[in-house]
C-alpha cells in the first residue's frame, strides 16, 4: 500500500474513499473544504462513482447524508465548525433516529479564527446529541480513525462526530494507506420506522442513545483511541486530547514525557484513565485545543477539584490556538524566542482583488447612499465582507450566512428607510433565499443586492448554486419582475449602476439588484482551463 | 537531523510551489516532515506563510516553536521580517528584495533592506531580476528556492529532480527554465 503525502483533510478523504464511502456532501468552508475537494479529484472515487457534488448549505448536506446512510450505504459530510450550527438540526436528529449504514460528520474548528466568524468547539456538539467523537492528533491518525468511525457508527447505528481543527486540516504529512474495503450494497434500515420520529417512537429512541452513550465510555474497540502513559514524576499528570499531544510531545526530550500522561482521541472518555491520574498525580493540567470541554468536566461545578488546571485558571490562554510554546509555559518550561517582530513591519490585511467586481458594486452603492448617510447596509459572509474595510467602509454586519436579508427586514420594522443587505450568490442560495420570502410576504421596503460573481469565492472557487439561475428564483419567491435589476459592475457603468441603486433603494417594497459579474480569480482559471483544452 | 523552515509571502504570490519542491525532495530522501499550510481568508492578497519541518525523526508539532527555525525564506521582503521571532540564533534570513505593495503604508523599501541587514545570517536576493535574465519572472519562486538551498539539508540533485516532478507536465522547456533559475538562484551565495 503507498505512502501519500496528505493534508489532515485529504487524509480523512482518502480514508473515506479506502473505507467504502458511497456519498460525500459538503457545504465549503475554511477549514473543511479540502475535504470535498480531494473527493472530486480523485480518480479512485471516480472510479468507484462516489456522490460527491456540494451541496445548497450545511443542512441539506446533512440530510442527503443520512438519506443515503438509510439506504445501508457509508456516507461523510464535512462542514467547517459554524456550518454545524446550520445543520444542528439535521445532526442533533439524526442521533435520534440513528443510521443505518455508517454516517460520519465532519467539524473542522478554526481557534484562533483563522476564517471565521467565532472558535466555537464542535466537541460541545458531540456530547448535546450523545454521539461518539474522534478528534486524531496527526494524519495518520486522522486517516485511521475513519475505519474506525465507520465501524462504531454500524455497531451502535449512531452518527459518529469527527473533530478536526484547521492546524491539522492544513498541515501535510506522511500517511500509509490500508487494503480499500468494498462499499456497502443497498439495504433497508430493518425496522422501516426506524427514522420516523413521532413522540412514541423517539421516547423509546433516547432510551436507546442515553444507554448506547453509556456503553460508548467502556468500549475497549474505541477506547483504544485514549490511553494512559505512565512518568515517572507524579508532580504532575497530563491530558491531551488531539493535536494538543503534538504540542505536549514536542517539549518532551526524545519525546517521552516525565509526567504520566492521558492522550484522548475518543470521547466519550473512559472514567478510569482520569481518575487513576488523578488518584495518582498532585496536579493535572488539561491541554485541550479549543474550548474547556475536559477541563470543565474535570473541575466540576461549583469547582470541586482545585488541582486542574488549564484554559480556566490561566494556565494557558482562555482564548486562541495553542502552539508549542504556550504548552511549554504551561509546564514551566524556558523556550527560545528569536527577534521581535521590527516596528517597520506593517499589517497586511486581505483585500478584494485588483479588479473585482465587489469593488465596483460597493463604489456605486456609496455613491448611492451617500445622501442618508452611514449605518443603513447589512451584509453577510464572503470575499464581499471585506467592503467592511478601508477604502469603502460599506457595511455594518457580518453575523451568519443569510442574515443581511433577514436583519434588513427587522431593521426596516424598526424604523430604518432605507434598509439595505449586501449577500454574495452562493450565501445567497445558502440562506438568503428564505429570508427573502419573508420580506416578499410582508412587502417589506428592503433592498437586496446580490453580489454575484458566479462563484463561492472565499473559499477558493468552488460551483456556486446560484449561477445563472437568481432572477428566476427572486421572480419564483415573489419579487416583483421591474423591481429585479440586473447590473453589470464596470467602472465605465458607474453611473448608471448608482442611478439603478438608487431608484431601488427608495422604492418602498422588496427590490433586488442582481450586480453580476464572474469572480476574476475564477474567470482566470476558467479562461486558462480553455486554453490547455485548445491546444490539445 | 532537524531542518525548520518558514516559508513567508503575500498570499497569491505562491509560497506553496517552493513547498512542493522541498516536499518531494524530502521524500526521495525517505525524511519525516509536517507542512503546515494557509489556506482561506489571508489567501486574498494578505500575509501567509508555512511552517516546514524536516527531520530523520518523526515531527511533533505541525508548528514550529519560537527561536527554532533553520531558515526563513521569504519571497517578499517585508514578509521575512513577520517572523523573526521563530528564527534561531544561527538560523539564515533569505529574502526577495522586490517588495509586494498592495497596502497604503507599506514601508520605505530601503528602510526594510537596512532592518533586514541588522539580522546577524541575511541573504538578500534580486529574484525578479535573475528569473527575468532566465526567462520569466514566474520562476522568481525557484530562484528563492535555489539561493536558500545552502541552507536546506537536501540533496542538490533531489531539489533538480523535485523541480522536474513539479513541472513535469508543462513540458521541458518550462523544466529547463526552472533548473536555470535554482541553480541561478544557488549561485548567490558562495559558503
Ligand atoms: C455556515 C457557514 N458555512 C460556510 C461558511 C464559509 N464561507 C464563508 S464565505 C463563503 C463563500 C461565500 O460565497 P459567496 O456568497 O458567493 O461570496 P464570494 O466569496 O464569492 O464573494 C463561505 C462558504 C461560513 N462562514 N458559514
Amino acid at each position: 500500500m503507498s505512502r501519500l503525502m496528505l493534508l489532515g483533510d485529504e487524509a480523512l478523504a482518502q480514508a473515506a474513499i479506502d473505507a467504502g464511502l458511497s456519498g460525500m456532501y459538503a457545504y465549503p468552508g475554511t477549514p473543511s473544504t479540502e475535504i470535498m475537494e480531494y473527493i472530486q479529484s480523485s480518480p479512485d472515487a471516480a472510479g468507484r462513482n462516489i456522490c460527491r457534488d456540494w451541496s445548497a448549505n450545511e443542512k441539506t448536506a446533512m440530510e442527503a447524508a443520512l438519506g443515503m446512510s438509510y439506504t445501508g450505504k457509508r456516507a461523510m459530510v464535512a462542514m467547517k465548525h459554524v456550518g454545524l450550527n446550520v445543520a444542528a438540526d439535521g445532526f442533533i436528529n439524526s442521533a435520534m433516529t440513528g443510521v443505518n449504514g455508517g454516517l460520519i460528520v465532519v467539524a473542522a474548528d478554526d481557534p484562533s479564527m483563522h476564517s471565521s466568524q467565532n472558535e466555537q468547539d464542535s466537541r460541545f456538539y458531540g456530547r448535546f446529541a450523545m454521539v461518539p467523537i474522534f478528534e486524531p492528533s496527526n494524519q495518520q491518525e486522522a486517516y485511521d480513525m475513519v475505519f474506525d468511525a465507520f465501524e462504531v457508527s454500524e455497531k451502535y447505528r449512531v452518527p459518529v462526530l469527527f473533530r478536526i481543527t484547521t492546524r491539522l486540516a492544513h498541515s501535510r504529512s506522511a500517511v500509509q494507506q490500508r487494503e480499500k474495503l468494498p462499499q456497502k450494497e443497498f439495504s433497508f434500515p430493518a425496522d422501516l420506522r426506524q427514522f420516523v420520529l413521532l413522540p412514541a417512537i423517539a421516547r423509546r429512541k433516547y432510551k436507546v442513545l442515553l444507554s448506547n452513550y453509556e456503553s460508548l465510555a467502556g468500549d475497549g474497540d474505541y477506547q483504544k483511541a485514549n490511553w494512559y502513559i505512565d512518568g515517572e514524576d507524579k508532580s504532575l499528570g497530563i491530558v491531551a486530547c488531539g493535536l494538543a499531544y503534538n504540542y505536549l510531545a514536542e517539549n518532551c526530550k526524545g519525546r517521552k514525557c516525565k509526567y504520566p500522561v492521558v492522550k484522548i482521541g475518543f470521547y466519550p472518555v473512559r472514567e478510569d484513565l482520569l481518575s487513576r491520574l488523578q488518584a495518582e498525580c498532585d496536579r493535572i493540567l488539561v491541554l485541550e485545543e479549543g474550548y474547556p470541554v475536559l477541563e470543565e468536566m474535570m473541575k466540576g461545578f461549583p469547582s470541586l477539584n482545585n488541582k486542574i488546571s488549564g484554559r480556566l485558571d490561566g494556565a494557558l490562554p482562555r482564548d486562541g490556538e495553542l502552539n508549542p510554546n504556550l504548552v511549554a509555559k504551561a509546564l514551566g518550561m524556558e523556550s527560545a524566542y528569536g527577534i521581535d517582530i521590527p516596528d517597520i513591519v506593517m499589517k497586511r490585511p486581505p483585500s478584494l482583488c485588483k479588479g473585482c467586481g465587489h469593488a465596483d458594486m460597493y463604489n456605486a452603492l456609496n455613491e448611492a447612499m451617500k445622501e442618508f448617510g452611514p449605518g443603513r447596509v447589512f451584509s453577510d459572509i464572503g470575499c464581499y465582507t471585506l467592503g467592511a474595510l478601508p477604502p469603502y467602509d460599506a457595511i455594518n454586519s457580518c453575523v451568519d450566512m443569510g442574515a443581511s436579508v433577514t436583519m434588513a427586514i427587522g431593521a426596516s420594522d424598526g424604523g430604518m428607510f432605507p434598509s439595505v443587505a449586501v449577500i454574495g450568490d452562493s450565501t445567497f442560495t445558502h440562506s438568503g433565499m428564505t429570508g427573502l420570502l419573508d420580506a416578499v410576504i410582508k412587502n417589506a421596503p428592503v433592498t437586496i443586492i446580490i453580489s454575484d460573481n458566479s462563484t463561492t469565492g472565499m473559499t477558493g472557487g468552488q460551483k456556486s448554486h446560484a449561477t445563472n439561475r437568481l432572477e428566476s428564483i427572486c421572480a419564483g419567491l415573489g419579487v416583483e419582475k421591474e423591481h429585479i435589476r440586473v447590473i453589470n459592475p464596470l467602472r465605465k457603468y458607474h453611473g448608471e449602476n448608482t442611478e439603478v441603486m438608487k431608484e431601488e433603494i427608495l422604492y418602498k417594497g422588496v427590490s433586488v439588484i442582481i450586480s453580476q459579474r464572474e469572480c476574476i480569480q475564477t474567470a482566470a482559471r476558467r479562461k486558462k482551463k480553455e486554453g490547455e483544452k485548445k491546444e490539445k | 537531523m532537524k531542518n525548520d523552515i518558514i516559508l513567508s509571502g503575500v498570499g497569491g504570490q505562491g509560497i506553496l510551489s517552493i513547498a512542493a519542491v522541498i516536499g518531494y525532495a524530502a521524500v526521495e530522501n525517505n525524511l519525516y516532515l509536517k507542512q503546515a499550510e494557509v489556506h482561506g481568508m489571508s489567501q486574498r492578497g494578505g500575509d501567509v506563510q508555512s511552517h516546514f519541518r524536516l527531520s530523520d525523526e518523526p515531527v511533533a508539532s505541525d508548528l514550529i516553536p519560537y527561536g527554532e527555525a533553520d531558515l526563513i525564506l521569504s519571497v517578499e521582503p517585508m514578509e521575512a521580517l513577520r517572523y523573526l521571532p521563530w528564527l534561531s540564533e544561527n538560523g539564515w534570513l533569505v529574502t526577495n528584495s522586490n517588495p509586494y505593495v498592495n497596502i497604503p503604508d507599506y514601508p520605505d523599501s530601503q528602510d526594510l533592506l537596512n532592518e533586514i541587514r541588522k539580522v546577524k545570517n541575511n541573504l538578500i536576493v534580486d529574484a525578479d531580476t535573475i528569473a527575468r535574465k532566465t526567462g520569466s519572472i514566474k520562476a522568481a519562486n525557484i530562484v528563492m528556492l535555489g539561493a536558500a538551498s545552502h541552507f536546506i539539508n537536501l540533496p542538490w540533485k533531489s531539489l533538480e529532480n523535485a523541480v522536474r516532478k513539479l513541472f513535469g507536465r508543462k513540458g521541458e522547456d518550462i523544466i529547463e527554465l526552472n533548473l536555470e533559475a535554482l541553480a541561478a538562484g544557488r549561485d548567490q551565495y558562495k559558503a
